[in-house]
């Protein structure tokens, strides 16, 4: 991947998406090969300290402690590195979460916890997110919602790694694709080529 | 009447007792999933080094009280690194098999130079004496036993529920891979933490020196009342363990006063009524 891109990562259920993800994020038992970060190798490196490299990753099932309230959710990431967002600037993206800071974690509603995982990993300094499923679930115009904040990160130069089912959401943020089927990458192509590639992605997605 | 105030008194004063250990369990259980039998021998072992300050180095009472439980935390952190730490993932069975033989080795030690009589504890000189309430008279030492085991459960409480640390403390509670995965060093922080639930159960083995000597014992005679506190209270909730430690200790107390053939057995019997209405207890989450 390339600094300021977004990539999605394609491939039906069990292709080894997430897997790759938590691969690189270190939280996965037994890692063998290579992942390189700013061409530092970091596939022996545990998970806080890949953490602190710049690294920060979103889980599918979002990961809202329920003993911890709206703010301490969000303040809970450590700091990292310099560079990351400014509170207000979070509340800019997501102004539901600032009316209920106060809230218990887990008593918000499935949309709004996703924009609070998203949310506390923004202001650590991290430069490589990692998100996965960020749309699974959620109503359309949440969705939406989260597209824009997507876009909205990419021209504050994140870099972003997606996992999507949700191939039409994909279309609209990513730069790049890789399809994944029994935890390889078996194609890649760009933004621009997708519309001539869709047939072969018909057949990979099997939909 | 005099007399129920002071079975009162010494309700409370369990009460504590219960309190800070069962606290220490709680925290402990949470972070590592390990049932630590070996409290009782850690609270002895506070009570002891206390002893040995006072009669090798001269150290008094109200440095024991801060030295202790330091001292008897750096060796439960030192466990939790040489053993614990493996058993991260097992079934519940193991942490409580290895923390009941480290128990028994720990007694073991310290009844083969002890023996099992008590040795004398004098309550320092700030704290002798006592005052006459009007309807009691209160010795202050046991006085402060209470009011200062108060305070420090409340400052524990505040320090896990309120503060940035004890945030981490909650969520690596419910979720380490994730709270790691966010640049978090939880392995250090799980080491902390048994320290701090040893350190507790040692400050409550000095608070009690002064009042029931220093034997080798007296943690494994303390500690099976005291899981039953944390049957009772549930092991999820820090407040939870406070509230029903000196509950329970009072509860104990009037039992003594009104009925005391039962007073041995109040606390079990409502342990086996608490499980059968609500087996996680009064205030605990589902395992």
């Amino acid at each position: 991947m390339n600094a300021g891109e977004v990539v999605t990562l394609l491939g039906r259920n069990g292709a080894g998406k997430t897997t790759t993800l938590k691969s690189i994020m270190g939280i996965i038992g037994k890692r063998t090969g290579s992942v390189k970060f700013n061409n530092q190798e970091i596939i022996r490196a545990t998970s806080d300290k890949i953490a602190r490299m710049g690294i920060a990753f979103c889980p599918e099932e979002r990961g809202i402690f329920s003993s911890l309230d709206v703010r301490e959710n969000l303040l809970l990431p450590p700091v990292v590195r310099a560079g990351g967002l400014p509170l207000e600037q979070i509340f800019d993206l997501f102004p539901n979460l600032k009316e209920r800071l106060n809230s218990q974690g887990t008593k918000l509603s499935g949309g709004e916890q996703q924009m609070l995982a998203i949310a506390r990993i923004l202001r650590t300094g991290a430069s490589f997110l990692m998100l996965d499923e960020p749309t699974e679930g959620l109503a359309p115009v949440i969705i939406q919602q989260i597209g824009h904040t997507i876009a909205r990160l990419k021209k504050e130069g994140f870099t972003i790694l997606l996992v999507e089912q949700n191939f039409r959401f994909a279309s609209t943020v990513a730069d790049r694709y890789y399809v994944v089927e029994h935890g390889k990458i078996i194609d890649g192509f760009s933004n621009a080529e997708l519309a001539a590639n869709m047939d072969k992605l018909h057949t990979y997605l099997g939909v | 009447m005099q007399a129920l105030y002071a079975q009162l008194l010494v309700g409370l004063i369990n009460g504590s007792f219960y309190a800070l250990l069962s606290l220490g369990l709680a925290v402990i259980f949470g972070m590592l999933n390990i049932i630590n039998f070996a409290h009782g021998a850690l609270y002895m072992m506070g009570a002891f080094v206390a002893y040995f300050l006072l009669s090798l180095g001269g150290i008094n009472y109200w440095w024991a009280l801060l030295l202790a439980p330091i001292i008897v935390g750096i060796f439960g952190m030192i466990l939790e690194r040489t053993m614990l730490q493996w058993l991260t993932g097992l079934d519940h069975l193991y942490g409580l098999l290895l923390t009941f033989g480290i128990a028994l080795i720990v007694q073991g030690v310290f009844q083969n130079y002890f023996g099992s009589s008590g040795l004398p504890y004098a309550i320092p000189d700030q704290l002798k004496g006592g005052m006459n309430l009007g309807f009691m008279f209160l010795p202050i030492y046991r006085g402060w036993v209470v009011i200062f085991s108060l305070v420090v459960c409340l400052a524990t409480w505040f320090l896990i529920e309120k503060t940035r640390l004890g945030a981490y403390l909650r969520a690596a509670t419910e979720n380490p891979t994730l709270v790691r995965a966010f640049g978090i060093n939880v392995p250090r922080m799980i080491t902390l933490t048994y320290g701090l639930g040893v350190g507790l159960a040692a400050l409550a083995g000095v608070l009690s020196a002064p009042i029931n000597q220093v034997r080798p014992l007296m943690g494994a005679d303390l500690i099976i009342v005291v899981f039953a506190v944390v049957v009772i209270g549930g092991m999820g909730s820090i407040m939870g363990s406070i509230i029903t430690g000196f509950a329970l200790g009072v509860i104990e107390g009037l039992t003594k006063y009104f009925y005391p053939e039962a007073s041995n057995t109040v606390v079990f019997v409502l342990m086996v009524l608490v499980l059968l209405v609500k087996p996680t207890g009064l205030t605990g989450r589902a395992a």
